[in-house]
């Protein structure tokens, strides 16, 4: 009985003390404690690693003008001011029909080609309800050379015999808010080919960045070609370079041996070798607007 | 006979509580910074926040990643890299009110409150003392108040480029409001 009483007292007195204890805020946080699903935002902070694409696509109605320019060959001496007497450049604009679906346009100097692509962003890497590692986005590309040839070869030519398709499949990984990583298996696939060539050229790429501030980052990229062609000799294509964003631009600037900024050009057509200093310098300047 | 003491004496206890204390979820805090270049806007719709009546308390919590802007950059520019919302997912107020008057929940009234409570942001807590009002519409209470925060005070660093985007002073507005459960 006395007992009994003894507990009744504890009890309520304990039950008195937590009420009195909690503060409020913790009140509310533990009251809100639902489980949230956060995505990983700015995996990168282009529409590019370097060369080629990152898994980041333009947000809905914001419209990316893009313009790129490789230089020379660094080793090609004073006497062309060390590649820069001879830029390649193309201009792009991007557009964001949806969160995850951008279109996309540019034009080359460089063999006077134009492209076309779409890119959709299918998995998002989020944690919380759901869990998922990876961010995935498939990307499309078509693209056509318009130069004129020297000398006009004796083969058959149909509109879109130029035509060149890029397929690459970007799957990466925003390890920590300053490192992220990127896979990237591609498939090139040319309409019409020299004989002996392969129609279908595999590669696999893989890149990153990795942030030096809130504001800078240091960015590499490499391709490697699983079935380069036979006839003519083609290197890896290897790029280094440093991101600087600066309110609505972002300025990237490169070291690379690929001439070309579109997927069938640096995958599958570098020609020079980085390690013998065949270095183009290069960079990409992307304005946004909304 | 002592359980049923017992259980009775729980359930007064727990009912007084939850007589005094309102919730809301849907509460409103939007920060708005006046540059010579242009001005910013950010809404959070998802705002958490209890208000204690018998101790005169209240709390926030918010999420930064809830804030939107019109520009989709401008939202990830303050989330990577001035609120750094990866490292400070939460900006969290805890405080308590004065009124004058005692608070009459049968009839509608406007009640003007002073507020001193802790801010903390971008893992920085600094005294916040602002004043605002509730009002007390039909079966709600609406608590609103409006102050300005220094970014410089959150260690919230503007380069120096962008620094005619960027007030330095960014003025919060918030607006709560608090269901009156009619027992």
């Amino acid at each position: 009985m006395k007992k009994e009483t003894l507990i009744l007292v504890v009890i309520f007195f304990a039950s008195f003390s937590v009420t009195a204890q909690d503060d409020l805020l913790s009140t509310l946080e533990n009251d809100v404690a639902d489980e949230r699903t956060t995505f990983a935002e700015a995996t990168f902070k282009g529409s590019r690693i370097i060369n080629g694409h990152s898994i980041i696509t333009r947000k809905k109605k914001s419209m990316e003008f893009l313009i790129s320019h490789r230089f020379g060959k660094v080793n090609s001496g004073a006497y062309n001011f060390f590649g820069l007497d001879n830029a390649n450049v193309r201009f792009a604009l991007e557009y964001g029909l949806t969160d995850r679906l951008t279109m996309g346009i540019g034009r080359n100097s460089f063999e006077k080609t134009y492209d076309a692509f779409g890119k959709f962003g299918f998995l998002r890497q989020q944690s919380g309800a759901l869990n998922i590692p990876v961010s995935i986005t498939w990307l499309s590309s078509i693209a056509m050379k318009t130069i004129k040839p020297p000398d006009e070869p004796q083969v058959v030519k149909t509109p879109f015999s130029e035509a060149v398709y890029s397929h690459v499949l970007l799957i990466s990984r925003k390890f920590s808010p300053a490192l992220s990583l990127q896979v990237m298996p591609a498939l090139i696939h040319r309409n019409q080919v020299v004989a002996g060539n392969e129609n279908d050229q595999f590669a696999i790429g893989a890149g990153g960045r990795v942030k030096l501030s809130k504001r800078v980052s240091l960015n590499a990229e490499y391709y490697h070609q699983l079935n380069p062609s036979a006839n003519n000799t083609t290197e890896n294509s290897i790029a280094i370079g440093v991101d600087i964003e600066t309110g609505g631009h972002v300025f990237q600037l490169h070291l690379t041996n690929s001439q070309s900024m579109i997927e069938k050009g640096f995958i599958t057509e570098t020609e020079g070798n980085f390690f013998k200093g065949d270095i183009h310098f290069g960079f990409n300047i992307t304005r946004v607007f909304n | 006979m002592k359980n049923i003491i017992f259980l009775l004496l729980t359930i007064f206890s727990i009912q007084g509580i939850a007589q005094e204390r309102y919730i809301s979820k849907n509460g409103h805090i939007q920060f708005f910074s006046e540059a010579p270049l242009e001005n910013i806007e950010a809404n959070n719709h998802n705002v958490a926040s209890i208000l204690d009546l018998s101790k005169n308390e209240v709390a926030i919590s918010l999420f930064i990643k809830d804030f939107k802007f019109d520009r989709s950059l401008m939202e990830e520019h303050f989330n990577e890299n001035y609120l750094e919302s990866d490292k400070f997912p939460k900006a969290v107020f805890a405080g308590t009110i004065k009124a004058k008057e005692v608070f009459e929940l049968s009839k509608d009234g406007s009640y003007p409150v002073t507020i001193d409570g802790k801010l903390t942001l971008h893992g920085v807590a600094k005294e916040i003392h602002t004043t605002g009002t509730i009002d007390v519409i039909k079966n709600q209470l609406i608590a609103k108040t409006k102050f300005k925060i220094s970014i410089k005070d959150y260690n919230i660093e503007v380069p120096t480029l962008v620094i005619k985007n960027i007030a330095e002073v960014v003025d919060v507005t918030v607006e709560l409001p608090f269901t009156i459960q009619n027992n």
